[in-house]
């Protein structure tokens, strides 16, 4: 799109949406790189990861502020007080992956040693394909692609089939074997983390499809399988 | 959730939109020449009655132009011609059998500066419905100059020197008083040609809080160049640009959503 004829506020908008990819390169490095240190037992990789929130908290507070300057200073209109808006949306919804991703790398101390068998595998699954949602959503935000948004949007089900395989094989490993249970417990809630961060790709992918083209999507049109071990 | 949100959404932007509510105005293919030169290109637009609408667009886009058809101010101007219908309830404004004086008393017009005339702050009010005989006795006439005045928001600032000349007003006071004027012979349609550009911002929100209580009973039209007060005060705005009627919709649509790449150009400052 052209430039404003105030070109600092060209600026400004730019500068946020390539803070926000950078955001969001971080929390996709958090969410690979706490699977991998779980599925190799890496406890430095994991601590490194945990580390690494405290970044993406500052970003998030940083971008927070420097969009309330914005809106106060600029006043936006139509498209850019979409944009701006969903900046600020999608920087919360990052800053909760950042979370959830730590809170993944916390567990792998209390999982390796233990021997949870397939169910790594499981999580190595979900992880990538949780991953590819991530990656595939900030590429819809950065080249404003309201079908691919539409794509990752439709596509959560998948993660949501993973999640519930995964919790039936866990389930059975720890029927089979009860000093499973405690290592099956931390793999349930790491893979009810990995389900949440598909949960909050998916709020980004409907972030972005109304920042590009003005219209909601509505939530309960979206497919879903239902969870196991939702109450 | 947001699927939730959607439906409120809807429902509350159908309580606050103005679908349903009659035309007041009716503007059929309006061209404007100044002499050889065309200034509106083929405008039709539904005023509504007992909302805002703004118009906005660059300067000279027309919307001043525009609005003047509405109460044939154009007449004025020897050279400026009118073709095309404007209906008001059904009635052609044009049409030989419509005075323009009694026109414009049913179609009152404020302007960017204050213009009060050079009497006092009764008479400034009073003149209007003298002249159209609106008034019975001296009594009656207290009674229209004090309502008109507050309901213009004015009476508790001017109750008590009401005898004083309306100029020694300040400028938003004198704004206020015009608005007092053009109200009290009970006008229906309000035009406003940017009747808040001269004013501080303090003035200005009291302006807009007038008009906000006036689109209850009448239908304003007005002319801004200050785009966060067409979305401030107006419920439908139209964007002008070389004489064209761009795009016209809920206010709330324009601002956020506009779908024409000039108004979209325009409302974010990306105009070349």
């Amino acid at each position: 799109m052209s430039d404003h004829i105030v070109s600092a506020f060209s600026e400004e908008l730019e500068q946020l949406s390539a803070d926000l990819l950078r955001m969001g390169g971080i929390a996709e490095s958090m969410i690979s790189d706490a699977c991998r240190a779980l599925i190799t037992s890496d406890l430095q990789l994991a601590h490194e990861t945990v580390d690494r929130d405290g970044l993406v908290d500052d970003m998030e507070a940083d971008i927070e502020q420097r969009i309330v300057r914005l809106l106060a200073l600029r006043q936006p209109m139509a498209s850019d007080l979409r944009a701006v808006v969903a900046a600020l949306k999608v920087s919360s919804d990052l800053e909760r992956i950042g979370d959830l991703s730590k809170n993944i790398a916390k567990r792998v101390d209390e999982v390796s040693g233990c021997d949870v068998g397939g169910a790594l595998k499981g999580i190595e699954r979900m992880g990538r394909a949780v991953s590819a949602q991530l990656n595939d959503v900030l590429d819809s935000y950065s080249e404003a692609n309201a079908a691919m948004a539409l794509h990752v949007w439709n596509s959560d089900e998948d993660i949501d089939q993973h999640y519930n395989s995964l919790f039936r094989e866990v389930i059975t490993y720890m029927m089979e074997d009860p000093r499973m249970i405690g290592a099956g417990a931390h793999l349930m809630f790491i893979a009810k983390n990995l389900e949440r961060v598909g949960d909050h790709c998916t709020n980004i992918a409907e972030i972005v499809h109304y920042q590009v083209t003005g219209d909601y999507l509505a939530s309960n049109e979206r497919p879903k399988a239902p969870l196991l071990g939702n109450g | 959730m947001t699927g939730m949100m959607g439906t409120d959404a809807e429902a509350m932007s159908k309580a606050g939109s103005v679908a349903g509510n009659e035309t007041k105005v009716d503007c059929r293919n309006i061209d404007v020449y100044y002499g050889d030169n065309q200034a509106i290109f083929d405008i039709s637009m539904d005023i509504p009655a007992r909302a805002v609408t703004s118009f906005i667009g660059p300067s000279g886009c027309g919307k001043t132009t525009f609005l003047r058809c509405i109460n044939r101010m154009n007449d004025t101007i020897d050279t400026a011609r009118v073709e095309g219908e404007i209906f008001m309830d059904g009635e052609d404004v044009n049409s030989p059998k419509i005075d323009p004086v009694l026109l414009r008393s049913r179609v009152g017009m404020v302007f960017q500066k204050p213009n009060p005339f050079p009497k006092s702050i009764f008479d400034n009010i009073a003149y209007g419905p003298r002249i159209h005989g609106l008034t019975a006795s001296r009594s009656e006439l207290d009674e229209l100059v004090e309502e008109s005045l507050t309901r213009a928001g004015l009476w508790a600032e001017v109750k008590d020197r009401l005898d004083q000349p309306g100029t020694s007003l300040s400028g938003g006071q004198q704004q206020r008083l015009c608005i007092a004027r053009a109200i009290a012979v009970h006008p229906e349609v309000i035009l406003m040609d940017e009747p808040c550009s001269a004013l501080d911002p303090i003035a200005t929100a009291k302006i807009e809080e007038l008009i906000d209580e006036l689109r209850q009973r009448f239908c304003i039209v007005i002319v801004t160049h200050s785009m966060q007060q067409a979305a401030r005060v107006s419920q439908k705005t139209a964007f002008f640009h070389l004489g064209e009627l761009v795009e016209f919709d809920d206010t709330e649509n324009i601002f956020t959503n506009p779908q024409d790449k000039r108004t979209l150009d325009y409302i974010t400052g990306r105009f070349g």
